[in-house]
């Protein structure tokens, strides 16, 4: 895009010219009716949102939108949906703040509005040919389900593929059906760990990090795609580099506060980044040196 | 340009002015008001600071009587332009809503602070002050999104920029090449002669609409002489700044710094007041307000200026990302300093001296800097 301003020339373009030409405000949201909401877990929910208006959004895996509840406020969140199929744009969203509490409380019918989508993608055909390990903490799930139904579309042109689940407890296990299929199915690997289970769980107890040295991957042919808290991706993307992955193969999806979504109102910055266009997802070759800073 | 130079005396300085406003332009000039140069509209010479000079110094500013007449005889005023064509406060879209649904208007609702109307014309600005009008072009218009409302507010700005005569004592544009002799980005560019001859003032040509403009006004050729002096006083200006920056290996120094036990130091002098970020004609950082009715149907976003001084800048659920004073010194200065080179491929400082200025703990941005590149850093440890 250039600039409605020569630096050279600052009087040149002139006023008409910019209300007649303007291009379509980016902080202006679109319309979409919530079609249904779907309750993950005692605090996660999905929604799925059609637009009032227009043809359904076309994103990348990997990407978010804007969302916001009319008077209330807007928040980024990653989509959750299959990109591969045209359906209902898909947000699983937790309930930890204002905003998120009315996204998820809005009744079915509602309208809220969207903005994006915006940032990155997580681009897992890059990892064609080769091992794919996904690592998941919490709802960091969420934002790595599209790269996981992209790759799942053409689950023969990847090797191995892993999926490491961390999750609290077992109650807050997301898309646990899903879980299954993927590994029944689509020849995915999944392993599942929770920080605290309790009573009937039978599965792995500890750190997702501690899943990946025994998940059996070719670190030196693999793609790594990793989202969670930013701790837990810290020390999984030290674990994955350790075993060998390049670290321009192991992807972080980063989390900041954001106010615009593309790059306008500098909330977002990490050192040079501006998360929400540089990022959500980023390599860790360019992510090592910026995490390792406290309060960075 | 200088073979294009022209004069005008006063007469022809409200003779721009004029023409000006007789194209449809809210011109927008350094005033006196409230003890310090503030930026508002003006309808002649006689409201430009007349005699009026400055002292400034690490969180001192006043103003002084000088012992001639200048007009523009005082370095960086209180504010630049941003305040006009980057308002602190902005409607982005205005919406109602009807049962489930809403509707969004951004264009025929009013903002909540009416300023004055443009298009714009700038009288009196500083070089410093013109390289951050280019800054802010880049970061709000050159890059993926644009900023609409700021693209049209600028579009039609006029700009007649005038050489900085008289630097202060928090000046350091020489340092940052961006002064004190206006080089680009104008329309029109004066240099105030005051000697003994007449008072008047050199112009140069920018662009064609200023020439446009220029040929409305009674001018006269400018005589080599004046030209030369001109140039002389701009020389010697630049010799005068008040402070000065080594930029030499500048960004690696402060992303070096990152752990300098100099944060902490710092840190024990910053309130986090944001006065530096508010005063600053770079610092873009916003955040968005919404304002619903009692009704909730009713429903405004706000853009609104903020600073990554404040705690909630960098909030994500369970708490901020920079908690500490030290990590919001860090991240203002690292960003002006250093990051900003790498995101817009210049520094974000252009040596206005106002974040020294109206610093109240006469924190400077040069001091520190330079003590910076001289703290020995922590041995490097294992995360």
């Amino acid at each position: 895009m250039t600039s409605l301003i020569d630096n050279q020339h600052p009087g040149r373009t002139g006023a008409s010219d910019a209300t007649t030409d303007a291009p379509a405000d980016p902080m202006v949201p679109r319309p979409y009716r919530i079609s249904r909401t779907r309750q993950d877990t005692r605090d996660t929910f999905t929604l799925e949102l059609e637009p009032v208006d227009g043809p359904l959004l076309r994103y990348r895996a990997g990407q978010f939108t804007m969302l916001d509840a009319f008077g209330v406020g807007e928040v980024p969140i990653s989509i959750s949906g299959d990109p591969t199929r045209p359906g209902p744009l898909e947000h699983t969203i937790r309930d930890v703040g204002v905003v998120t509490h009315a996204l998820i409380t809005a009744p079915t019918g509602a309208v809220l509005g969207v903005r994006g989508p915006f940032g990155t993608s997580w681009d897992v055909t890059a990892g064609e040919g080769m091992d794919v390990v996904f690592v998941a903490g919490g709802i960091g799930l969420a934002p790595l389900r599209p790269a996981l139904m992209e790759l799942i579309a053409r689950r023969d042109r990847y090797n191995r593929v892993v999926l490491l689940y961390g999750a609290r407890t077992p109650e807050d296990i997301l898309f646990g059906d899903e879980l299954r299929t993927w590994a029944k199915d689509h020849g995915v690997i999944v392993e599942v760990t929770v920080d605290n289970g309790q009573h009937a769980w039978r599965g792995r107890v500890g750190l997702v990090t501690q899943l990946v040295p025994r998940a059996g991957f070719d670190p030196r042919n693999t793609l790594a795609l990793v989202c969670g808290p930013e701790t837990m991706m810290r020390f999984v993307a030290g674990a994955l580099t350790d075993r060998g992955v390049p670290e321009h193969r192991v992807r972080l999806s980063m989390e900041r506060n954001m106010k615009c979504g593309v790059g306008l109102c500098g909330h977002c910055q990490l050192r040079e980044l501006f998360v929400c266009v540089d990022g959500p997802v980023l390599p860790y070759s360019r992510l090592a040196p910026l995490l390792s800073t406290r309060e960075l | 340009m200088a073979d294009e130079a022209r004069l005008i005396d006063l007469d022809g300085l409200q003779g721009l002015i004029d023409a000006l406003g007789a194209r449809g332009y809210t011109v927008i000039g350094p005033t006196v008001r409230d003890g310090a140069i503030v930026q508002a509209p003006v309808r002649g010479v006689d409201d430009l600071p007349r005699g009026w000079g400055d002292e400034q110094d690490a969180a001192h500013y006043r103003l002084r009587r000088r012992d001639d007449d200048a007009l523009f005889g005082f370095a960086a005023g209180a504010q630049s332009v941003k305040p006009v064509v980057f308002p602190a406060h902005e409607l982005i879209w205005r919406g109602r809503r009807t049962g489930t649904e809403f509707t969004v208007n951004d264009r025929d609702a009013d903002g909540p602070v009416a300023g004055p109307p443009p298009p714009y014309a700038f009288l009196g600005v500083r070089s410093c002050d013109l390289h951050a009008l280019a800054i802010h072009d880049t970061v709000l218009l050159g890059r993926g999104y644009t900023d609409t409302r700021y693209a049209e507010r600028r579009a039609g700005s006029f700009v007649v920029a005038v050489t900085c005569t008289d630097p202060g004592g928090t000046c350091f544009c020489a340092s940052m090449g961006t002064g004190p002799h206006p080089d680009t980005g104008f329309d029109l560019a004066l240099t105030e002669l005051v000697d003994d001859g007449p008072h008047r003032f050199l112009v140069e040509v920018g662009t064609p609409r200023g020439a446009e403009v220029l040929a409305d006004v009674a001018t006269t050729p400018a005589p080599e002489s004046d030209v030369v002096e001109a140039d002389a006083i701009a020389v010697e200006a630049a010799g005068r700044m008040g402070r000065t920056l080594d930029t030499d290996g500048l960004k690696d120094v402060l992303y070096a710094s990152a752990d300098s036990p100099r944060w902490d130091d710092v840190a024990s002098r910053c309130l986090a007041c944001t006065n530096c970020t508010l005063v600053c004609p770079t610092c873009f950082c916003t955040s968005v307000e919404d304002v619903a009715d009692l009704t909730g149907d009713v429903a405004e976003r706000r853009r609104v200026w903020d600073s990554c001084f404040n705690e909630d800048f960098s909030y994500i659920h369970g708490g901020s990302i920079r908690t500490e004073t030290r990590s919001r010194y860090r991240q203002w200065i690292t960003h002006k300093l250093a990051a900003w080179v790498d995101q817009f491929g210049t520094s974000g400082c252009v040596g206005c001296g106002r974040c020294i200025t109206w610093c109240p703990a006469a924190i400077d941005i040069t001091a520190e800097a330079a003590a910076l590149r001289w703290t020995p850093q922590p041995a490097a440890t294992g995360s």
